[in-house]
C-alpha cells in the first residue's frame, strides 16, 4: 500500500522555522514507522535526520511524536496507523535538526535524583539476599529506557520546564523501593522540591506514552506518599 | 559555499590521560575502575550510553555460583572451550570463568536486580552449552533478570558511573586511532579523533591509553540482531593502524531469530524449556543433538535449522522452524520471557502463549575481532608484540575466550571480565606512562577523508552499497559456505570498496549529520567484510561457526590455530597465531 508520511523538518542551517514536508512510500501493514524513515533517507532524501539503533524497542533512540502520541518509531506498524502518518519530534524539547531533540536536560534531571544504588553497609561475602517479594516492588520501574516519551509527553513539564519530569521520578522511584537502598530519604528530599513531586497533575499522558509499559502516574503516586510521610 | 566538515577550523584538543571509545558493558566497566583508581578518563560513545546495544542482551549471564545445584568454574571453562570447538585459549577462558563468579556477585552489590530463589539467592536458569560434569547434562548457570538482562547490566553500570562522576562525552563519533610511530621500534597509541554529531567539529582526544569498546559488525549481514550501529568501527580503526584482525571467519548465527527482520528471541525461552519443531511438527534436535536437544550450541543448532529447510522440512516448506513455549504455561511466559514475548507480537503479530513462534538463524556475534592479551593489550602478531597504550575489550576484541563459536551468555561474561581488566591494566599503565607526543595535524588524514567524502558532487548513494554488501555476506559468508561461494565474493566485495570511493552523501551540513557518518560506518563494514572473507576462504575445515560444505570435517592437524588478517594493499594479508591448551586436549565435539 503507499503511505502518506507528513514529516516536521528543521535544517538549523537553512530554515528559520520547521515545516512540513510530505512524502509518498510505499509499505507493508506490518512495516514500522522507522522502516518508512529508512526508506526515504535511503531513497529520497539522505539528510532527514534522526536518531536510532537497535530497532526493536530496547534501546529508546527513537522516540518522537507519531500521529499526535509519543512513541518508539521502530515499535509502531502502519496497520496500527493507517495511510496517513506524521511525524514530528518530542514535544517541549529543542529541536537540533528534523525529529533529533536535545537531550541533555532529560539527561540532567535523570542524574539530578541519584539513580544508582547507595548502600554503605559492609558488604556480605556473596551476594545481598532479597526476597522476590522485595525485588517485585519496584520491578516494573527497572524497564525504564530513557526515551523521553513520558517527560515531553507532559503537559506541566511543557508549562514548567525546570520539572524534574516522569522519567526523572521513575528512576528514583527504582531505587527508593529497593529493600538494598540507603538512600530514599535523600532522593525523596530532592523531589520534595517545587519542581519534584508535586508538579504532577495525574494527567496520564506519561502512561500512554511509555513504550516499556510502564505504570509511571503509579510510580510517582507511590513517590509522593512517600514524600508526603517523610515529614 | 557550504561549510566544510570539522571544517578549516582547528580541532578541538583534550588532554586525559585514559580515553574509552564505546559506553556499552566494557567501556562501563572499564570507566569504572579507572575511576576508583583516580585516573582521567574520557568516555566518548557515537551514542548515549544507556544506548548501547549490551542493553539488547536477553537471556542472562553465566557463573557457576551453585545456587540451584552443584557446579564449578572448572565445568563453566570446559563448556566454553568445547563450545568454541577447542580454538579457545584456555588460559583466557579459566580467567573467564573463575572471574565470571566474583563480577556478577559485584553487580549484584552495584544493584542489580537479579531475579531470586526462594531464599533470596540470584536465581539461575539453564542455557545452550552450559553443562554439569563436563558435558552430562543442562545445568543452571545463568543469572538472569527477566529477560532483559543486558538491559539491566547496562544501565547498572551506567548508574555507577554516574555515581563515580565519570567524564562522558555522548555523540562523539570516532573516527581515528592516533598511532605515532616511533623509530624502528614499532609504534604507539596515544588517543583518538572523534567527530561531534551536534556540530561536526572534529575534537582530538590525547591520551596514554586507549581502550576499543566499541562492539560488533552484525549490520555486514542483511539479517542481524545487532542494532544498526553495529558497524565495526573499533575492528576497522585498529586494521588501519597496521593491527590485525583475528578468527573474523568465525561469525555466530543465533538460531531465533524474528524471520526477516532478524530482532533475536533469546536462547531463555529454550533455556526454560521450549522447543523447535519443524513441518511435521517434529522435535527435530533429536537428530542433531541427543543428549542436550534444543540447549546445543548455537552453531549446531542454527546449522540444523537451515538442513532442516533445505529436506523441505521448513515451516509449509518455507525457511524457517517453529519456537513453541506454549506448554510453559502464561505464567511462565510473562514472568520470565515478557520482552521476548511481547517482540513476537509487536514484530510478527503472534502470540506466544497460543501459538508456536516462526524463527531463522540471525547474525549475531563477532567471535573474532582485535588480538589481546589476557590484560587486554592489543597484539601486533603470533609472538604477543603488543602495541603500547591501547587495548581493546569485549565483543571488539579476540582474546580468545568463543573461539570458533561462543556460548550464549558468554559475551555479557565476556565484557564483565574483560572491561574491568581493561580498567586495571589501563590504570597500571597510567601510573607511569605519558600520552606521545602527537605531530599538530595528526587529525588531517581522517578530515580530509571525510571532507572528500562529504563534499563529492556526484556518486552513487552509500545506502545502496550497504544494501549489496548485507545481501552478499548473507548469501556467501553465512551459515554455509563453499570454496566457490567464497571465491566469488572477494571480487564483489572488492568492487563494492571501488564503488565507496565513488560513493557521495547527500546531506552537505555540519549539523547532526548522519547522513555522513553512515556513509563512514560503511567503510568500517567493507573493511571487516574483507577481512572476514579472506579468512574464511583459506580456513579449509569446519570448526564451530566456520561450516565449509566442501570441508566438512575439523581438521586439528592444519588448523587448530587463530587466523590474523593484517590490511594491504590487493587484499588482506593472512598470517596464523597457536591456540593456547592448557588442561583440555581437543576431542571431537559431541552434544
Amino acid at each position: 500500500m503507499q503511505v502518506q508520511l507528513r514529516i516536521l523538518r528543521y535544517d538549523p542551517e537553512r530554515d528559520t522555522k520547521p515545516q512540513w514536508a510530505t512524502y509518498r512510500v510505499e509499505a507493508g501493514p506490518m512495516d514500522r514507522v522507522l522502516d518508512l524513515l529508512h526508506t526515504i533517507k535511503a531513497e529520497t532524501d539522505g539528510s532527514l535526520t534522526f536518531r536510532r539503533s537497535c530497532a526493536h524497542g530496547v534501546c529508546g533512540s527513537d522516540a518522537m511524536l507519531i500521529n499526535g502520541r509519543n512513541r518508539l518509531a521502530c515499535k509502531v506498524r502502519v496497520d496500527q496507523l493507517g495511510t496517513k502518518i506524521s511525524v514530528a519530534p518530542l514535544p517541549g524539547l529543542p529541536v537540533v535538526k528534523d525529529l533529533v531533540v536535545d537531550m541533555e536536560d532529560f539527561f540532567a534531571k535523570y542524574r539530578s535524583v541519584k539513580p544508582y544504588l547507595v548502600n554503605d553497609s559492609p558488604e556480605p561475602e556473596r551476594e545481598r539476599l532479597q526476597s522476590a517479594e522485595q525485588r517485585a516492588r519496584y520491578d516494573d520501574t527497572t524497564k525504564c529506557i530513557l526515551c523521553a516519551a513520558c517527560t515531553s509527553s507532559c503537559p506541566s513539564f511543557w508549562a514548567a520546564k525546570p520539572y524534574v519530569g516522569p522519567a526523572a521520578i521513575v528512576n528514583a522511584h527504582r531505587f527508593i523501593f529497593d529493600s538494598r537502598d540507603e538512600a530514599a530519604a535523600e532522593r525523596l528530599e530532592i523531589l520534595a522540591d517545587e519542581d519534584g513531586v508535586w508538579r504532577c497533575r495525574t494527567i496520564f499522558n506519561c502512561v500512554d506514552a511509555c513504550p516499556r509499559g510502564i505504570n509511571i502516574t503509579q510510580a510517582i503516586l507511590e513517590v509522593s506518599s512517600a514524600v508526603a510521610r517523610r515529614a | 559555499m557550504t561549510p566544510s566538515v570539522g571544517a578549516a577550523r582547528a580541532p578541538v584538543i583534550h588532554d586525559f590521560q585514559a580515553v574509552i571509545v564505546g559506553a556499552g558493558g566494557a567501556g562501563l566497566w572499564a570507566a569504572l575502575e579507572l575511576a576508583r583508581a583516580g585516573v582521567r578518563t574520557a568516555v566518548l560513545t557515537k551514542l548515549y550510553p544507556t544506548r548501547s546495544h549490551t542493553g539488547a542482551a536477553q537471556g542472562g549471564v553465566c557463573a557457576a555460583l551453585g545456587n540451584q545445584e552443584e557446579d564449578h568454574w572448572e565445568w563453566h571453562m570446559f563448556d566454553t572451550i568445547k563450545g568454541g570447538d577447542y580454538l579457545v585459549d584456555q588460559d583466557a577462558a579459566e580467567i573467564l570463568a573463575q572471574e565470571a563468579i566474583e563480577r556478577v556477585i559485584e553487580l549484584e552489590r552495584m544493584g542489580l536486580p537479579f531475579n531470586r530463589t526462594a531464599d533470596g539467592r540470584i536465581d539461575q536458569r539453564r542455557f545452550g552449552g552450559h553443562t554439569r560434569a563436563f558435558g552430562e547434562g543442562p545445568v543452571r548457570r545463568a543469572c538472569y533478570a527477566a529477560d532483559r538482562t543486558g538491559h539491566m547490566i547496562l544501565q547498572t553500570l551506567y548508574q555507577q558511573c554516574v555515581k563515580h562522576d565519570v567524564t562522558f562525552f555522548d555523540e562523539y563519533h570516532v573516527v581515528d586511532l592516533l598511532v605515532e610511530r616511533r623509530g624502528a621500534g614499532g609504534s604507539v597509541a596515544g588517543g583518538a579523533v572523534a567527530y561531534r554529531i551536534a556540530d561536526g567539529a572534529l575534537h582530538v582526544f590525547r591520551a596514554a591509553a586507549t581502550l576499543l569498546a566499541t562492539g560488533g559488525n552484525g549490520r555486514m549481514f542483511r539479517v542481524t540482531s545487532n542494532a544498526l550501529t553495529l558497524t565495526g568501527d573499533g575492528m576497522a580503526l585498529a586494521y588501519r593502524r597496521g593491527v590485525p584482525l583475528q578468527d573474523m571467519e568465525f561469525y555466530q548465527f543465533h538460531p531465533t531469530g524474528i524471520v526477516g527482520l532478524g530482532i533475536l528471541l533469546s536462547e531463555a525461552a529454550r533455556g526454560e524449556g521450549g522447543y523447535l519443531t519443524n513441518d511435521a511438527g517434529e522435535r527435530f534436535m533429536t537428530r542433531y543433538a541427543p543428549r542436550l536437544m534444543e540447549l546445543a550450541p548455537r552453531d549446531m543448532v542454527s546449522r540444523a535449522i537451515y538442513q532442516e529447510v533445505r529436506a523441505g522440512r521448513g515451516i509449509d516448506g518455507g525457511d524457517y522452524v517453529y519456537l513453541d513455549v506454549r506448554h510453559l504455561g502464561r505464567d511462565v511466559i510473562e514472568a520470565k520471557l515478557p520482552d521476548i514475548t511481547d517482540f513476537a507480537r509487536v514484530y510478527q503479530g503472534v502470540e506466544p502463549i497460543t501459538q508456536p513462534v516462526p524463527v531463522q538463524p540471525t547474525a549475531h556475534y563477532a567471535m573474532g575481532g582485535v588480538p589481546t592479551t589476557t590484560t587486554t593489550e592489543v597484539v601486533l602478531d603470533k609472538r604477543g608484540t603488543i602495541l603500547p597504550g591501547l587495548y581493546a575489550a569485549g565483543e571488539v576484541a579476540c582474546v580468545s575466550v568463543h573461539g570458533a563459536n561462543r556460548l550464549g551468555t558468554n559475551s555479557l561474561v565476556d565484557l564483565l571480565v574483560f572491561g574491568r581488566r581493561a580498567g586495571r591494566a589501563m590504570a597500571e599503565h597510567c601510573r607511569t606512562a605519558e600520552a606521545p607526543d602527537l605531530a599538530a595535524d595528526a587529525h588531517e588524514p581522517v578530515r580530509a577523508d571525510l571532507e572528500a567524502l562529504r563534499s563529492r558532487s556526484t556518486g552513487e548513494n552509500p545506502s545502496h552499497i550497504r544494501r549489496d554488501l548485507a545481501s552478499a555476506m548473507m548469501e556467501h559468508c553465512g551459515v554455509f559456505r563453499t570454496d566457490e561461494g567464497l571465491r566469488g565474493l572477494v571480487p564483489v566485495v572488492r568492487e563494492l570498496r571501488e564503488r565507496y570511493r565513488r560513493a557521495r552523501v547527500q546531506d552537505q551540513g555540519t549539523v547532526f549529520n548522519t547522513d555522513l557518518l553512515e556513509a563512514r560506518e560503511l567503510g568500517y563494514l567493507l573493511d571487516c567484510a574483507e577481512a572476514t572473507v579472506a579468512a574464511a576462504l583459506a580456513r579449509t575445515e569446519s570448526r564451530g561457526a566456520h561450516y565449509r560444505e566442501d570441508f566438512p570435517e575439523r581438521n586439528d592437524d592444519r588448523w587448530l590455530k587463530h587466523s590474523l588478517a593484517y590490511a594491504a594493499e590487493g587484499g588482506p594479508r593472512l598470517k596464523t597465531k597457536p591456540v593456547t591448551i592448557t588442561r583440555f586436549e581437543p576431542k571431537p565435539r559431541v552434544y
